[in-house]
């Protein structure tokens, strides 16, 4: 499907090429780390570069290959799409980063965009989105609701972003949950439904009743279902074709704004590198409706940890909180700074497990 | 560490379910290969028995309907790669890996309308009695029917390669696909035939991940079963019972490995992740140390001209 993709784009390359040279496009690409139809992660950047498609009609193109393997495979993916002429390219995944890095230096009048990671070159920026305040709230429920005070997490690979969203879930399950444990298992994948459904089975089986996912296929939600008495969260997207349950409510990234802003400073020329992190507040993190399913007084105490979010009163990561080996890192009241939690690599106290390595 | 969380009758309850697709995509592929033909495409039928099964199972109501149109699905599929191997002789590594992005791209375009549904529920096998006994009634009588009718395609095709004329016959083409023709057999034929096998047990392999494993459909959901279903065969030297044994090892280590996680085991994640490759790879071959190698002609074409 790549490889087919590849040659279309090439094609459609050529023909451009030969015959609408004239033509100002402003091209686009986005490299996916999995299919567009998975529902979640890769399903909402599609979204974002529909909406591009929408806000500028004709004068944009964009292009997209879908299911690239993080790695040096990307690098290629990438290199062939500023090849065929892209001014602007999204790379969607963490593990893009450093191949991101590369093909930049080889095409200095290409921008680049990588999501989720921290390095920045002059024609480099990086964009992310605090997913830890939708972890937060997701936390809030999860603790308010499990009755065999354990949660089950899937998590993705070790990285900052995923090492937040544990912590961020487990802070604020734990402030309405003192007996809440988190058991965490690591899928090593992005996107594999058959290994997601495994490890939320694995889970439910140990006592879980709370499924927490990071990785992207709604099938988690699939094995809660089955297994019944089981709540989830949506990740990524909405996922609401499995609410009222097991689906109380979800985490919606939402890249439309970001893409049409980014693309229109590509186009005026006026783009420069940046690091972008927007949470609540600025829109590019959603909460999804929470559902029937979780009590009243639960749904708007989550309801108002959303809006001080929202508004900046409160930071998830607010202290007193310590390390997991009890080391203190955050006094009373004192909050997290950006680039502590950009490179986090610890879990706060309470959470039992190490962190691969 | 709490290992009293793992329950081992669940635990084996569930490593059957996982190591079903696989199982039931390498004994069709074992079959192919035993004939001679190397066929690079399981992914790609498995997938696309997938989005058929699911459809199908979806629009009749019936999961058994769709589990045999998964079969028929990924036949079909595999008919192309024999017409295009046996008839027209292209090179069977390209037509195989040419099958897997075509089924993958195929799959995707298939299952546009059938993202988020639900399919209906095979039912469980429920024998009164025996179903409820403690630890023996969740192991083997609460399985679905599929999981059951893998083992017995197993030893099904065991006897068959053991057995049978038609067994001989198909390691006769496998083994020296000259001298199979010159005893007056179609070599052609038998391999179309083993070739559609190989696509309906995909088919059907694909289905189960779609209808019971996980039960949705998304795109790309088998994401490489099919090319360690593959490796499978090799390793488990084109035997059966071997295969069995590495997909029950392989799906085994996958589910333990999950749940030494969750049960906060002291083991580095990384060991764990990796170890159902590791120890499946490691004891298929030490197994394999006996002299059972490749079938001779895998992967070269036949014409009755050379």
């Amino acid at each position: 499907m790549k490889l087919t993709k590849l040659l279309t784009s090439a094609a459609v390359a050529l023909g451009l090429a030969t015959t609408a040279m004239a033509e100002d496009k402003t091209k686009v690409g986005f490299v996916y780390v999995g299919p567009v139809g998975d529902g979640g992660w890769t399903y909402e950047h599609n979204q974002g570069r529909l909406a591009v498609e929408e806000e500028f009609g004709d004068k944009v193109e964009t292009v997209f290959v879908e299911s690239v393997p993080e790695g040096p495979d990307s690098e290629r993916v990438m290199t062939q799409m500023a090849l065929n002429g892209a001014d602007l390219i999204f790379t969607t995944s963490f593990g893009y980063m450093d191949p991101t890095i590369n093909v930049a230096k080889k095409f200095p009048n290409v921008k680049f965009e990588h999501a989720t990671g921290y390095k920045t070159a002059p024609n480099v920026s990086v964009y992310s989105a605090r997913f830890y305040e939708g972890r937060a709230v997701q936390g809030h429920i999860a603790g308010s609701m499990t009755k065999s005070n354990i949660v089950g997490y899937i998590g993705s690979y070790p990285i900052p972003e995923v090492i937040r969203g544990i912590n961020s879930a487990f802070i604020h399950a734990r402030k309405v949950n003192p007996d809440v444990q988190f058991k965490i298992v690591w899928a090593y994948t992005w996107f594999d439904p058959a290994k997601e459904a495994d490890a939320a089975k694995v889970l439910i089986e140990q006592g879980a009743d709370v499924i927490l996912q990071h990785t992207d296929s709604t099938a988690p939600q699939a094995a809660a279902q089955a297994a019944g008495n089981v709540i989830t969260f949506g990740q990524a997207s909405d996922m609401s074709e499995y609410a009222p349950l097991p689906r109380v409510s979800s985490i919606i990234d939402d890249w439309a704004p970001y893409y049409i802003a980014r693309t229109k400073a590509v186009m005026d020329g006026t783009r420069e590198s940046k690091s972008t992190w927007d949470g609540i507040g600025a829109g590019m993190v959603g909460i999804g409706e929470i559902s029937d399913a979780v009590p009243a007084d639960v749904k708007e105490e989550a309801l108002a940890l959303k809006a001080s979010l929202a508004d900046g009163s409160y930071h998830a990561f607010t202290g007193p909180l310590n390390k997991q080996d009890g080391s203190a890192w955050l006094a009373e009241g004192e909050t997290a700074d950006d680039g502590t939690l950009a490179g986090m690599n610890f879990y706060v106290e309470g959470i039992t497990g190490d962190i691969p390595q | 560490m709490d290992l009293s969380a793992i329950n081992p009758v669940l635990l084996v309850a569930s490593l059957m379910v996982a190591a079903t697709p696989l199982l039931l995509a390498a004994i069709g592929e074992l079959v192919v290969e035993r004939s001679g033909v190397l066929n690079l495409g399981v992914e790609g039928m498995m997938i696309t028995g997938a989005i058929a099964g699911f459809a199908v199972s979806v629009e009749t109501g019936s999961p058994y309907v769709g589990v045999l149109a998964a079969a028929v699905a990924g036949a079909a599929l595999s008919f192309l790669f024999a017409f295009l191997t046996q008839f027209a002789l292209a090179n069977q590594v390209a037509s195989g890996l040419a099958l897997t992005l075509f089924g993958l791209g195929l799959s995707a375009l298939m299952g546009q309308g059938y993202v988020g549904i639900r399919p209906p529920a095979m039912t469980r096998l429920d024998i009164p009695v025996l179903s409820d006994l403690p630890v023996v009634g969740p192991i083997l009588f609460g399985h679905d029917p599929i999981l059951y009718f893998g083992l017995l395609l197993t030893a099904a095709v065991w006897a068959f390669l053991k057995f049978t004329r038609g067994g001989l016959i198909l390691r006769a083409v496998g083994e020296n696909h000259d001298a199979a023709h010159a005893l007056g057999y179609s070599v052609i034929r038998v391999r179309v035939l083993a070739i559609l096998f190989g696509g309906a047990c995909a088919g059907v392999g694909g289905a189960y991940i779609s209808l019971i494993r996980v039960p949705q459909w998304t795109e790309g959901m088998t994401a490489g079963i099919g090319w360690i279903a593959l490796a499978l065969v090799v390793f488990a030297s084109w035997k059966p019972w071997r295969v069995l044994l590495g997909a029950y090892l392989f799906g085994g280590i996958n589910v333990l490995q999950l749940n030494l996680q969750a049960a906060g085991v002291a083991i580095p994640v990384e060991y764990l992740a990796m170890s159902p490759y590791l120890i499946t790879i490691l004891v298929l071959v030490i197994m394999s140390a006996d002299k059972s190698g490749a079938p001779a002609s895998l992967g070269r074409s036949f014409h009755a001209s050379q």
